[in-house]
């Protein structure tokens, strides 16, 4: 005891060292050899080793040694640790300690900022800031420190987090000395995010935009190191750090994916940090192959006890509510390497509370010790120096009083760099006890003292004649300790005592007193033994029960995804959409995800019979326009072209969307980039397999196409943000032709010169994109309304030598139909919409029934996630305006868009040898009768009618399960949060929505706007 | 019958010349007109098989089944194997306010500046000359209620006939409604930042809305009570709320809100009508026992959450229906206005019959707007507002309007539409039909 409080003073003097050498002394030196032994521990020397009864040995930074009988040499302060536990200090992998705040940029309205404004020799992009590194900005923060040193870290890794590229992290002690004595290694790892941060530069303002400059920098990156003309300091830096760890601040699940797509196309290996959500899709974690630093973020509950308010709650919440203090347990489990980080608490002390949640839920504790100590040291390259207790490495050690992981255990002491840190001051003695006190008018009282070090509660009591039992407080400092008490009844009043420890055998406490009526006396309190463990009570086991995850993530999730079946529909109405046109009472069998047989009289086989009469099958909905299951903005919308951004990379497999539209017969969507610029970024085809990942979403072997865009909103008219300069080009239809021939010009330059230069050539992803299309390999889908512009772009698209594959939304195209059947371009319109702008105010519904009379390839599409789910309707209208035949008008919204994206080898009519889309209708299809009941996709049946009442009721008893359990949570004391705060919808995207939310911090560029 | 059929040759050869502005309003009902042979729905559920149907003068003389009684003198228009509907009711619409909804503010009349402006009235801005208006007349919907948005109070509506020379001539009935936007929390789009910690919260400033509107209300009561000194207009407007003369039009779609509404109105002698109510089918008991209608926004729309029933807004109908719920429905905007007869048919493959889908956007919207004795049902007395189509008016693949009455005027069924398709068909040499 004596010792222990002898090593606090010393370190009050703070003065040491031999290791700073170069700094001239003011005054006497004063070094101290910081010689001490740790004796009769238990040494926790890493997750698989422990030595009983060991003496830990350091001389001023460093450990001397480890192990058990170690003679203490001369010279050594002597540190009796008998019963209590050493450990190595933490490391927290994921931190800002030491740094500046990121400047949070205020919002000026729409500033145009189209390149870096940073002075220097920088790359373009403000959001590529490979040149930050920390070492030069870090300086070590006291009070912060203290705040991790309190929860046993002794090292962090140290980040910029700010920005896409990031530059490069330090691995810091937390040690209170000068900034050159801290620094572990200097140059820990090269960070990375989706997010811009602070940059000012306008691009990119969506997530699909952030992945375009992540892989056009690789791109630029490569061709730096082949050239002479330009100096670039953020592309030398960016290239200098490749061969450190690279780490990437990646999110939920589906962002871990969306960033190892980047790594693997340019053979990267990203250590993910992550927001804790790799339950959700496990396996896919694993394949990954790679390491994670996960947080201990897991959500309060929610105030469930006002039914409708709970009804804000979404199922996704609900479920990460239960699921998420799984997740280390799970990861564990799954066999993946990860590091934990305190990062992203609201509270530090939420750190051990939430360690222990995911220990109690089957994390085990050698697992939670490698990852807060062994795997981020590795991951960070500093396991020479931390992570374990060895020779040599830094004296970065905890001093326990019990297993470190358990509910008991009290921190006592963090030692970093061989400096001391005093976590938790009463740590020689357990106070807690029954005590028999006496004293002038004290005598007969007896004490009970339970609880832990550092937080005591105390009961007096007196038995006999005058029996009495009160509660009383206890207040323990270092060695001194303060009582008090009210017995109610002789005396009445508070009694207050101080004191201190006097005797450590028996224990003893004694001290003054003062009575209620201001006499003084002295008492004094012996240990007469250790209170009851019956009177310990015990805590109720929690219910560590959970549901299943569901895949997708989100209401109406499978907990096992469907399977291809093999069905024979008997005796329906057969809209084949082939030369057999509408066959009555005839039957379709599917087999292994493919139409087998259409006709009359089929065979089952050994298939699943389903008689479907009265009924109609149609082949599934093909929407050639929609903007549902992509996610971080659908607008790249910053620049006139932005050809290299894809949709395929921000393919969002949860939006409910997907499951809504299956219920509507929708299975093929065509998912577009907006129309904010002339030229926008690859589509996507995907089919509505729901509760796959996102990229099995995509069609296979579809053809690529790409979003272009005509009219008032690539010329801006319709943003009126007040006092926003509108000086992105284009602002007129005559800009908007030049947009294309600038940038054909430029790409077919690019092409003669990749002929001729090959691979010296620096690689551009925008101008590739267009390459392709000169080539026919990429085809266009023209967002475009009035005569004038459509004749325009046909007219560019001669002289550059491409072609137009579909004229989008094309409310005009009966204008120009005959021009576009010259041409072989397809029209894919709306049924009826008009008069929302200026540039519609001469649609009309028959424009469908124009273009197709005139032999134009015609769909009707949705643009919209409400209407995609009654396209079938939206087709019926072919009928009402036009009175188009019903088997034609079927046609606009399943084999002419199957047609037009170049897919009606696959989909779009119901014969053999085609992928099995199909829909069974209550009645004719293009009614508004007409109910949905079955939809499958490649023979998988995702949308059931019947079964999906169950569904509702599965996922209302689930529900309800989850809201029971958080009741009883709050009962117990959980600390809850107010349903409905913050949204829980998913944005819903239309041509004109432009949204950077999450991608964005600094610059609310665009808000919503909604129309076609 | 012949007259009709010449009208509609003249109109072929002058459309190329004249557009849109030949379409004029239609002159009054100059003798009795009978249809025969149709299937009738009257709009109150019932159908007749093989009947007929007699007005004149603009009203409704005789409807019954079989051969009509005294037609001589009548035109006779034979419909035979045809439909005859009451002519569709619009409730809460900007159509005549509204001409081109983005990018051309000189079109936009449907919104006042300010928070509180129960007194403008949306029928001195309602535009008989829309281009949008024949459109969806050319669809059924003959009566609408042209209705001012934004604020909290937007201002008073009036219900129309949609065939005018001037506002003057389209109103049916004034000032039918005030519309009020009940407050909802909306959530920040930013994270909070430590400034807005102290700040007033989504849920402390709607809470002090709700005072203001309590507080706004009772004082109008009170005012209304007594010759005031000073005239407060906003005041005036809110008077007929108190005599029963107008009704108060609530946009409110959330469970609760619809509570705090419906107990609103309650306590100040109110009759509410809801707008929107997507969570009406919550609180089924509470809109019954205090006789409080919902005017449903539209079926053709997504779910709120997640978690519900996919189909639950073409199920609402339904649902209201079954719990003794009064209901009406409307649709979004203005130009939309032309599906309303297939937001009404969208609940019918989810429970709903096809008469009471027909009675959602006739009769039911009368009764709630105020107009049923005059119109919403094929009645004796009523106004000849109805219309001829060839088939199911409710579904698209048979909607085929050929001939519209309102009071007992043929009106035109041309439109903007329409002939654009004839001019470019034209062009093209293909066939128009």
């Amino acid at each position: 005891m004596k010792k222990l409080i002898l090593c606090g003073f010393a370190v009050l003097l703070l003065n040491y060292s031999k290791a700073q050498q170069t700094f001239p002394v003011n005054g006497v030196q004063d070094i101290r050899p910081g010689l001490y032994a740790f004796t009769n521990a238990t040494i926790v020397v890493n997750s698989q080793q422990t030595i009983q009864n060991g003496t830990l040995l350091i001389k001023d930074r460093v450990i001397e040694s480890v192990g058990a009988g170690t003679a203490i040499p001369k010279g050594y302060v002597v540190v009796d640790l008998k019963g209590k536990y050493i450990y190595p200090s933490l490391i927290d992998a994921y931190t800002t300690y030491g740094l500046p705040d990121a400047p949070r940029q205020a919002f000026t309205g729409r500033t145009i900022t189209p390149l870096s404004t940073k002075p220097g020799a920088y790359g373009w992009n403000e959001a590529i800031r490979p040149e930050m590194n920390v070492k030069s900005i870090f300086h070590s923060d006291g009070s912060k420190a203290e705040a991790f040193k309190k929860n046993g870290f002794g090292a962090v890794q140290s980040l910029i987090h700010d920005g896409i590229a990031r530059g490069t992290s330090v691995v810091a002690t937390l040690g209170d000395e000068r900034d050159n004595l801290v620094v572990l290694k200097d140059e820990a790892a090269a960070n990375y995010s989706f997010s811009k941060g602070t940059a000012a530069t306008n691009y990119p303002s969506s997530l699909m935009g952030s992945i375009a400059l992540i892989r056009q920098t690789y791109l630029d990156a490569q061709w730096y190191n082949s050239q002479k003309e330009e100096y670039n300091i953020s592309l030398a830096e960016f290239n200098r750090q490749q061969n450190l760890p690279q780490i990437f601040e990646a999110g939920d699940q589906l962002m871990v994916l969306r960033a190892d797509k980047i790594a693997k196309e340019f053979g990267k290996k990203y250590v993910y940090k992550t927001d804790g959500d790799e339950y959700r899709r496990m396996d896919a974690m694993k394949a990954t192959g790679s390491s994670f630093i996960i947080p201990l973020t897991f959500p309060d509950a929610f105030d469930v006890e006002d039914p409708l308010q709970a009804r804000k709650i979404s199922y996704e919440q609900l479920k990460d509510w239960e699921l998420a203090p799984n997740n280390p347990a799970l990861m564990e489990k799954a066999g993946i390497r990860f590091a934990i980080t305190s990062f992203g608490l609201n509270n530090p002390r939420d750190f051990w509370t939430n360690l222990r949640t995911a220990i109690e839920h089957g994390l085990t504790e050698a697992q939670a010790l490698r990852s807060l100590t062994e795997i981020p040291a590795e991951m960070l390259g500093v396991s020479d120096k931390v992570g374990t207790l060895a020779k040599g490495k830094m004296a970065n050690f905890l001093i326990t009083s019990d297993d470190l992981f358990k509910k008991e255990n009290v921190i006592y002491e963090n030692w970093v760099e061989g400096r001391q840190y005093i976590v938790s001051r009463v740590s020689a003695i357990n106070l807690a006890g029954n005590y028999k006190l006496s004293g002038d008018g004290l005598a007969g009282i007896e004490l009970k003292v339970t609880g832990n070090p550092g937080s005591y509660d105390l009961s007096a009591q007196r038995t006999g004649a005058d029996s009495v039992r009160a509660r009383g407080t206890f207040i323990r400092n270092g060695d001194m300790v303060t009582l008090y008490f009210d017995l109610k009844n002789k005396p009445s009043g508070t009694i207050r005592l101080n004191g201190y420890i006097s005797n450590t055998s028996p224990l003893t406490l004694t001290g003054g007193a003062t009575l209620p009526d201001g006499s003084s006396t002295n008492w004094s309190a012996v240990y007469s033994g250790p209170v009851p463990a019956a009177e310990h009570r015990e805590q109720p086991k929690p219910d560590l029960s959970y549901g299943p995850v569901v895949y997708p993530f989100a209401a109406f999730g499978n907990a096992e995804i469907p399977k291809a079946e093999t069905v024979l529909f008997k005796n329906a109405t057969v809209w084949t959409n082939e030369k057999e046109g509408i066959i009555k009472n005839a039957d379709v069998l599917i087999e292994n995800g493919k139409i087998k047989a259409v006709g009359k009289n089929l065979s089952a086989g050994n298939a699943k019979v389903i008689d479907a009469t009265g009924k109609h099958i149609t082949a599934g909905i093909v929407d050639e326009h929609s903007h549902i299951a992509a996610t971080g903005g659908i607008n790249e919308g910053t620049q006139s072209v932005t050809s290299e951004v894809r949709i395929g990379d921000v393919l969002d497999s949860e939006d409910i969307n997907l499951y809504r539209q299956l219920a509507g017969g929708v299975t093929t969507s065509h998912i577009l980039h907006g129309s904010a610029n002339p030229v926008g970024g690859q589509t996507m085809l995907i089919k509505h397999r729901w509760g796959v990942l996102p990229e099995q979403l995509k069609l296979d072997g579809a053809a690529g196409f790409i979003k272009f865009a005509l009219g008032e909103n690539v010329k801006q008219s319709n943003f009126n943000i007040p006092g926003g300069p509108n000086t992105r080009f284009p602002q007129s239809r005559m800009g908007v032709e030049q947009v294309y021939v600038d940038a054909f010009t430029r790409a077919k330059e690019y092409k003669a010169a990749l002929a001729v230069k090959g691979n010296h050539v620096r690689r551009d992803l925008e101008l590739d994109a267009l390459v392709e299309i000169l080539e026919d390999k990429r085809h266009i889908t023209c967002h475009s309304y009035v005569q004038s512009e459509i004749n325009m772009l046909i007219h560019v698209a001669d002289s550059m030598g491409f072609k137009v594959n579909t004229f989008t939304h094309i409310l005009e195209g009966y204008k120009v139909a005959d021009k576009m059947k010259t041409h072989g371009i397809a029209g894919s319109t709306f049924s009826d919409w008009w008069a929302y702008k200026n540039e519609v105010s001469e649609a009309i519904p028959y424009n469908g029934k124009i273009m197709h009379d005139m032999g134009v390839v015609t769909a009707f599409n949705s643009d919209d996630e409400e209407m995609a789910r009654r396209l079938n309707q939206e087709a019926g209208k072919a009928v009402t305006y036009g009175h188009m035949s019903e088997e034609e008008a079927l046609k606009l919204v399943t084999l002419n868009p199957a047609k037009m994206l170049h897919v009606d080898d696959k989909i779009g009519s119901l014969k053999a040898g085609k992928d099995a889309d199909l829909v069974v209708w209550s009645t004719d299809p293009l009614s508004i009768y007409a109910v949905a009941e079955k939809t499958y996709v490649d023979g998988v049946p995702y949308w059931d009618y019947d079964k999906d009442a169950a569904k509702q009721k599965e996922l209302q008893a689930d529900e309800a399960r989850i809201i029971q359990k958080m009741l009883a949570a709050k009962n117990k004391g959980a600390t809850t949060q107010p349903a409905g705060v913050g949204g829980r919808k998913r944005p819903v995207y239309d041509c004109d929505t432009i949204e950077d939310g999450a991608y964005v911090v600094a610059d609310d560029y665009n808000g919503m706007l909604k129309s076609k | 019958m012949k007259k009709i059929l010449i009208f509609g040759g003249l109109l072929l050869s002058t459309v190329l010349v004249y557009a849109q502005a030949n379409i004029s309003p239609a002159k009054p009902q100059s003798k009795p007109i009978v249809i025969t042979g149709a299937t009738i729905h009257l709009g109150n559920g019932q159908v007749i098989n093989n009947g007929y149907i007699a007005f004149d003068k603009g009203k409704i003389t005789a409807v019954g089944e079989g051969t009509a009684p005294n037609t001589g003198g009548a035109d006779i228009i034979n419909a035979a194997g045809k439909q005859v509907y009451p002519g569709f009711i619009c409730p809460v619409t900007t159509l005549g306010l509204v001409e081109i909804e983005e990018g051309a503010k000189g079109t936009v009349d449907d919104e006042e500046t300010g928070d509180l402006n129960p007194n403008v009235r949306s029928i001195v801005a309602y535009n008989t000359d829309s281009k949008v208006i024949p459109t969806v007349r050319s669809n059924g919907i003959l009566l609408a209620q042209p209705t001012p948005n934004g604020g909290t109070l937007s201002g008073q509506s009036s219900v129309v006939q949609l065939d005018a020379w001037n506002w003057e001539d389209a109103a049916y009935k004034t000032d039918i409604a005030v519309h009020l936007n009940w407050p909802v929390v909306r959530p920040p789009r930013r994270r909070a930042t430590v400034a807005d910690a102290n700040a007033e919260s989504p849920d402390e400033a709607r809470l002090k809305q709700l005072d203001e509107i309590n507080n706004l209300f009772t004082a109008a009561k009170a005012y209304a009570t007594a010759k005031p000194d000073v005239v407060n207009l906003r005041f005036e407007a809110l008077k007929g709320l108190f005599n029963g003369s107008k009704k108060l039009f609530i946009n409110v779609d959330g469970a609760k809100e619809i509570i705090e509404a419906v107990t609103l109105a309650n306590k100040l002698g109110i009759k509410a009508v809801i707008v929107g109510g997507k969570e009406a089918y919550l609180v089924t008991n509470l809109l019954k026992q205090n006789n409080v209608p919902v005017i449903i926004r539209e079926t053709q729309t997504l779910p709120a959450r997640d978690e519900d029933d996919v189909y639950l807004p073409y199920k609402l109908p339904k649902i209201l229906q079954d719990a003794g719920v009064e209901y009406g429905l409307t649709g979004t905007g203005f130009w939309r206005q032309r599906n309303l007869p297939f937001e009404a048919g969208q609940a019918v493959g989810y429970g709903l019959t096809k008469e009471q889908a027909l009675s959602m956007i006739t009769i039911n919207n009368a009764k709630i707007l105020g107009i049923d004795k005059t119109t919403g049902t094929l009645e004796v007395g009523k106004d000849a507002n109805l219309f001829i189509s060839g088939g199911d008016a409710l579904d698209m693949i048979t909607l085929d309007v050929q001939q519209a009455f309102i009071q007992g005027r043929n009106i035109n069924l041309d439109n903007l539409h329409k002939q654009l398709y004839k001019k470019f068909s034209n062009k093209y040499g293909i066939k128009a039909d």
